[in-house]
C-alpha cells in the first residue's frame, strides 16, 4: 500500500475537490473546487506513465542511453489542461454576470430569487 | 447524507487505486515502445511530446484549437454591451 | 484598475520584455527542446496580465485592441487547418514536409542523442507557430475583455454592492 502512494494522494485531492463543491454556499469556492478535481484527474494521468529511473523523452542533449518515461499520457495531459482552462474562464464569467443581476453570490439565496 | 455518500466513494476510490500496477513499473506498453522507436527516422523530430500531439495524433489538437475558440467566442459575447433585443 | 506605485511600474517595463522574448523562444525551439506552442503562448499571455496588473487598465486598452486580437486569433486557427490538409494525398494531417530536404523545415536529424539542429521536422514547427499565435491571442482577450466587464460595471454607479455574508 505505501509503495502506491501517489495514487492515494490523487484520491485524496479529487475527495477535497469534490466536498467543496458539495458543501460550500460561496460561488468563487465552488469554482476552486471543481479546479481542484480538474487538477487531480491532470496529476493521476501523468503519474501512471512513470518509470523509475527515467529520463524525460526527448532526445536533444540527452545523455548516455537510458530507459524514459511514456509520452504518451503526457500529450493527453496538454490537451486536459488547456480545456480546464476554458471551462474555467467560462465559469468565472458566468459568476461575474449572477452577481451583477442578483446583487449577491449565495448559492441557496439565488436559488430562491428567481429572477 | 452527503458525507456518506462521499466516504463511500472514496471507499471504492481506495480498493480502485490500490490495485492499480506499482508505481514506476508499467510493464511492456507496445504503443510507446513504437513511437520512442519510430519518431526520429520517419518523423525528424527530437521531441517525442510533441510529435505525438502534432503528429501522430494531430485529429486531437484540431478539436482542442476548436473548444479553445469556442471558449474564447463565448466569453467575448457574453459581455457584450449596447442595446440588446433589437 | 489603478496603476501601482513608480518601484512597481519600473520593474514590470523591464520584466515584461523578458518575458516576451521567452515565450517566443519556448514556441519557436518547440520541435527540439521541452515546450511548444501551448506552453509558450501562455508565457507571452501572462507577460499581457503582467502588464494590465501593474499600468492599470486604461493605459493598456488603447495599445493593444481586442479588434487585431480577435484577427490574429482566427488567422492563427485557420493557419492550423491549412497545414492540415498540405499532405492531403495520403492522409489528413500527414507529414509531407519531413524527410524531402526542402528549404521549410525538411533536414533529417542523425538517430540518437545529439544536440537538435534547427532545421528538422517538417510540419510540426509551423504548427507550433499557428498554435502559440492562437493561444496567446486567445487568452490576452479573455483577459481584456474580462477587464471592461468590471470596468463598465463600476462606472454604473453600482460599485462594491455587498457581500453575500
Amino acid at each position: 500500500m505505501i509503495g502506491n502512494l501517489p495514487f492515494l494522494v490523487v484520491g485524496a485531492l479529487f475527495l477535497i475537490g469534490l466536498a467543496a463543491v458539495v458543501f460550500e454556499r460561496n460561488l468563487i469556492k465552488i469554482a476552486i473546487g471543481v479546479s481542484l478535481v480538474e487538477s487531480a484527474v491532470n496529476l493521476f494521468l501523468i503519474v501512471l506513465g512513470y518509470r523509475t529511473g527515467g529520463a524525460i523523452p526527448v532526445f536533444t542533449m540527452a545523455g548516455k542511453t537510458q530507459t524514459m518515461v511514456l509520452p504518451t499520457p503526457q500529450a493527453l495531459t496538454l490537451t486536459a489542461i488547456v480545456i480546464g482552462l476554458a471551462t474555467t474562464a467560462l465559469m468565472l464569467s458566468l459568476t461575474m454576470l449572477l452577481y451583477r443581476h442578483y446583487g449577491t453570490l449565495d448559492v441557496r439565496e439565488i436559488r430562491r430569487l428567481r429572477g | 447524507m452527503y458525507l456518506v455518500a462521499l466516504l463511500l466513494l472514496g471507499g471504492i476510490l481506495w480498493q480502485g487505486l490500490v490495485s492499480v500496477h506499482p508505481f514506476g513499473d508499467p510493464g511492456e506498453v507496445p504503443m510507446d515502445q513504437y513511437y520512442l522507436e519510430k519518431a526520429q527516422p520517419e518523423k525528424a523530430a527530437n521531441n517525442v511530446v510533441t510529435a505525438i500531439v502534432f503528429d501522430y495524433r494531430g485529429f486531437d489538437t484540431l478539436g482542442e484549437g476548436a473548444v479553445l475558440f469556442t471558449a474564447i467566442c463565448s466569453v467575448a459575447a457574453l459581455f457584450r454591451q449596447g442595446g440588446h433585443g433589437k | 484598475m489603478k496603476p501601482m506605485s513608480v518601484i512597481v511600474r519600473t520593474v514590470s517595463n523591464m520584466f515584461t520584455w523578458f518575458l516576451m522574448v521567452f515565450g517566443a523562444y519556448v514556441i519557436v525551439h518547440g520541435h527540439l527542446t521541452p515546450g511548444g506552442g501551448f506552453q509558450g503562448g501562455a508565457v507571452v499571455a501572462t507577460g499581457i496580465a503582467f502588464l494590465l496588473v501593474a499600468q492599470g487598465g486604461d493605459r493598456l486598452l488603447p495599445w493593444v485592441r481586442p479588434l487585431y486580437l480577435t484577427f490574429l486569433e482566427s488567422l492563427g486557427l485557420l493557419a492550423f487547418l491549412a497545414l492540415g490538409f498540405l499532405g492531403v494525398r495520403r492522409a489528413f494531417f500527414y507529414n509531407a514536409l519531413a524527410n524531402t530536404g526542402s528549404f521549410w523545415f525538411g533536414q533529417p536529424t542523425p538517430l540518437g542523442a545529439n544536440s537538435g539542429v534547427l532545421g528538422t521536422s517538417g510540419t510540426i514547427a509551423l504548427m507550433n507557430l499557428a498554435v502559440g499565435l492562437e493561444v496567446m491571442a486567445g487568452l490576452s482577450m479573455i483577459l481584456l475583455v474580462m477587464f471592461k466587464g468590471i470596468r463598465l460595471y463600476e462606472t454604473q454607479g453600482k460599485g462594491e454592492a455587498g457581500h453575500d455574508r
